[in-house]
Formats: C-alpha cells, structure tokens, sequence
C-alpha cells in the first residue's frame, strides 16, 4: 500500500487555461525513495508543493487527489489538512543557505516545530535536535546548535536541514534538488546520509533532481517528468537498461558521463520534441473534451 | 604554439572581514597559493575543483578583476599582474568572460542588442548594433531576439547572450565560469556543442571552470585540478581520465554519480 498517491493531478495558473501539471498520477510507498526527473520548468518541484500544500498563489489545482496514508488531503478542511502535512510530511531543500534563518541560531531553528506545532517540550526538543545531529554525523552538536547558519559550510547547511526534515519522524519526506549546491564529493557525502537516514526511518521519499546520476544512485523507482506530463514510470535499474519512451533515451543521450567517448553528448533532437509536441496536444485535447 | 598567458608563483589573498578587528588590517586569507602554468594559443584548458579551491578567484585573476598579491601573469608577452586600469583598458576588449548566472549577469532593463552593443560601444567599435546582430547569429539566436528583454528568454538564450556579448569584442582568451551549471542538461549539450564551434571558427583561446569533470572532458584538451589553493594535477585530458596521478583527482572521479545503477559507488 502506497503511502503518497497522487491520482490525475493537474494544477494551471489562476485565469489561464494552460495547465502546469497534465494528469499526474504517481504512489510512493513507506521506505521506497522515488525519483522525480525533468528538464527546468517540467513542473518537478509544483508536484512537490502541491502535496505539501505551499503552492504558489497564483497556481491551483483544477482536477486529481493528493492520498496521504489513505486520507485524501483536497477532501478535507483547509486547518486539518495543515495539521496532517505538518505532522506527517517534511521537506529538503534546494538550497541550504536561503532555507536557514540568517539572524537565528541553529538550534531553535531544528526545534521549532518540535514545540510550536507539535507541542513537545523545550527539554524533550533539545535532546531531540541533539541526537539528531549525532544522527547526521555533526561532531560537536553543543557548538552547531549555538551557531549562525553563515558559520557554517554549504554540507554542514545541508546535514541540518536533513536533520531537521527528520525531526518529527515523518511519513513522507520531498526532497526538492538537496544535492545542486554541493560540489560532488560533498554531493556524494549528503546523498548516502539521505538514503541512510530514509531506510533507518522507513521514510517514503519523494526525490525531485535533474541528475539521473544522482537518481541512478539512490531512487528505487522514477518517474520521468515533461511539460507537466509523466512520460515514464519505471524501476530504476529497468529505466536505466532500457528507457521505453523517446524523450526518456534522449534525456539520457544528454546527460554527460566522464566515461564516455568525447562527443558522445547529443541534445535533445527535434523529432523528440515535436513528438512531445503532439503527446502533450493530444493529452489536452483529450482533457478538454471531457 | 606559444603561450598567451604564462602564470608563475601566482598568489593572491582576501581580507577576512569577520575577523577583522576595530582598528587596524582585517587578517588575510590566503586563496591561492603559488600556481605556475601556461596556457597555450587556441588551446582550450580545463579548470576543475571543489567549492572553495579557488577556481573562481584564479579565472577572476586572469582578466584581472582581481589584483594579485604575489607571483606575476604575462599576457601574449606582456606583464599585467599589477597593471593600472587605464593600462588593462585597451587590453580587456583580447580577454573576455561569460559569467555563471545569466540573469543576474545581464541587464534587466536592457534589451539583448543594447547589451551585447555596450561593451562594443566602450570599446570604439564603428558600428556596435550591427556588430551585435552578428553575434547574435554567431551564438544561434534568431536577430529579432535584438529587441527583447532578458526576462523574455529561456535560461539557455539568455547564456547564449552571454556568450554573444563575450565574442562580439573579437577577443583571443575568453573565461566561461561554471557557464553550464544553472542550465539543465539538455541545453547544456547545446551550450557545449555551441561553445567547441566557435572555439574552432573563431580561433579562441578558452579556460573553462566547473565543477563538473563529465562537461570539462566533452570540451577541453588540458585539465587544471585545484585544490585548496593549489595545482594538485596539470595533465592533457585523456591523460587525466585514463590515469589520474593525484590523489584527489581519483576522489573527485570516484564521487561522481554516473546515470548507470552498476557503477561501484561506495
């Protein structure tokens, strides 16, 4: 049984007809990392506001259901839907420095929630924030719980959002491109924490990123993501043998790879995208006749 | 073929203002730390390294936006290590950069022709409008594109007009820093594909700086490794692919997710 459903999901900009998400259907189940793959403005990251309920003002959702656990969340009242996010869900970050409060020291920022939302005590959240930081390798806890965000490095940023993500045991955890402000070995350092961290916690993860090396590394299943449309849900080792759809292959035909022969490095042609083209009309035709 | 630039003992050090106290200097951090190398004419150089290893700094140092504080740089024979900015003046339309950000490297409130133009128009150049049509065409942007404003570009356009405004001066050395990395990876096969045609037609010396070891092998013929300050690896690329001699060159490689389940990645 999946933990996160998403069922025909399709989100548009208030007042226009176009659709940002067409019909968007993918489950994560408890302790399956899934990724989510697309090019920039493909609609990975509104897939993952949209189940945590931050949208953008300007955008809503116009058809689908969003399963949490079994409930479905755009069924119920805006405050106890706040409240079933807030206790069951949580999310990594792109980039560790604006997601931290500069003028705010470490600790309070981990703990936070713990007391404000989920109404722990100061004593029970210190020791929490504490442990956690024993959890993602931070040495010297006392001292990082005490410090600015600013003294901190970009992988040490990282490890106290992951940290932070974990603080209340969540069910489903979106991690939103966590790895493209690191360089690679520290890239690779934050990337085996989280899929240390998920399989302690049996966390369903939803991991959105436009690295298929990344996702090649820690994703059990992926889904590839085009202009709001799901062009492919596959198992990774499967997707990796033997991407099915057109546009799938030419993404990985443009991703470089140090091992390959120089040249080897081809965009995405033109007969993929206007194949592209014509999914995507026919999916919208096929949605405004029904 | 001869050097265009010839980097000896290059040091270079930043005030730590965090540090500083209420009188007197801020302590300096030294970034780089004694670099000796050369690039050639037409050749196209690799310069790679985790964040704080001082690529930037050392690309910044080479169109002199940043003043060293020690060793000497020679470019095509002439000493601008500590040239004044009325001597580098007339230099800087032969060494060029295209920045890392488009966006934020390109004036919103000017359309792409006026920013292409301006430099040119320092410069002296007779006509800059037409000038910067063709290097609108050289970069593969359609010349209507003259008339819109940055917001009105896709992420790849918009470096395309970095790299337009970078070629439009005719320079011999031009620095392109981390210039891919904000682009997904289908434009950046485009960005790259771009880049090595205009190296070969326009003859240009390049110095590419990233972090990414897959895009510096599809373009470059000799890789610089920096670490902390320092050249830990100077080798031609298929050298350095084939048989890395530094130990964190071999790190570097190891870390890199290749889009491959079977890769050992432990």
């Amino acid at each position: 049984m999946s933990y996160l459903a998403i069922h025909n999901l399709s989100l548009r900009v208030k007042g226009t007809p176009h659709r940002l998400l067409r019909a968007v259907s993918l489950d994560v189940a408890a302790g399956e990392v899934r990724g989510l793959v697309g090019e920039s403005g493909a609609g990975k990251s509104m897939i993952g506001r949209a189940i945590l309920g931050i949208l953008p003002h300007a955008v809503e959702i116009i058809a689908g259901s969003i399963t949490l656990g079994g409930t479905d969340l755009l069924a119920l009242p805006p405050t106890r839907r706040r409240t079933l996010i807030g206790a069951t869900c949580a999310l990594i970050p792109q980039d560790p420095l604006t997601a931290l409060n500069p003028s705010r020291r470490i600790g309070p920022q981990i703990t936070d929630r713990l007391v404000d939302i989920l109404h722990w005590s100061r004593t029970d959240a210190d020791a929490r924030a504490r442990a956690l930081l024993n959890e993602v390798q931070i040495d010297d806890a006392p001292r990082v719980l005490r410090a600015y965000p600013h003294e901190l490095s970009g992988g040490m940023r990282q490890r106290i959002l992951i940290a932070s993500a974990f603080a209340a045991e969540p069910k489903l955890i979106v991690a939103d491109e966590p790895t493209t402000a690191l360089d690679v070995t520290v890239q690779k350092q934050i990337l085996k924490l989280i899929a240390t961290m998920q399989a302690r916690h049996n966390t369903a993860l939803l991991f959105v990123t436009h690295d298929l090396g990344v996702v090649s590394k820690v994703c059990q299943n992926l889904s590839v993501l085009y202009a709001g449309l799901i062009v492919e849900n596959a198992s990774t080792p499967d997707f990796f043998r033997a991407p099915a759809h057109p546009y799938s292959r030419a993404l990985l035909a443009a991703t470089p790879k140090y091992t390959d022969p120089l040249g080897a490095l081809t965009p995405v042609p033109a007969a993929v995208l206007a194949g592209m083209t014509a999914e995507i009309a026919a999916a919208d035709k096929a949605w405004s006749d029904a | 073929m001869p050097d265009l630039y010839t980097v000896k003992n290059l040091r270079l050090s930043l005030p730590d203002l965090t540090r500083k106290p209420l009188l007197g200097a801020a302590p300096r951090i030294p970034i780089l730390q004694g670099l000796t190398f050369t690039i050639a004419k037409a050749e196209i150089i690799g310069i790679v390294g985790g964040s704080g290893s001082g690529k930037s700094t050392l690309g910044r140092a080479l169109v002199r936006l940043l003043e060293p504080t020690g060793g000497s740089i020679h470019f095509d024979g002439q000493d601008i290590t500590h040239a004044s900015q009325t001597t580098l003046r007339p230099l800087r339309h032969r060494f060029q950069m295209i920045f890392q950000d488009p966006m934020s490297s390109l004036n919103p409130r000017h359309t792409t022709g006026q920013i292409i133009a301006s430099p040119l128009h320092l410069h002296g150049h007779p006509n800059p409008a037409k000038a910067a049509l063709a290097a609108l065409d050289h970069v593969g942007l359609p010349q209507t594109y003259a008339r819109r404003y940055p917001h009105e570009l896709s992420g790849g356009q918009r470096q395309r007009v970095g790299i337009a405004r970078a070629i439009a001066l005719k320079p011999e050395f031009i620095l392109a820093d981390e210039i891919t990395s904000g682009l997904d990876v289908s434009s950046q096969a485009q960005i790259l594909a771009l880049l090595e045609t205009l190296v070969k037609t326009l003859g240009l010396t390049l110095a590419f700086i990233s972090h990414d070891l897959s895009v510096i092998r599809r373009l470059t013929s000799r890789i610089l490794v920096l670490h902390q300050g320092h050249i830990v690896e100077d080798a031609p690329t298929a050298q350095l692919f084939a048989a890395p001699a530094a130990a964190y060159t071999r790190e570097l490689l190891a870390a890199i997710p290749l889009p491959d389940p079977d890769q050992p990645w432990a």
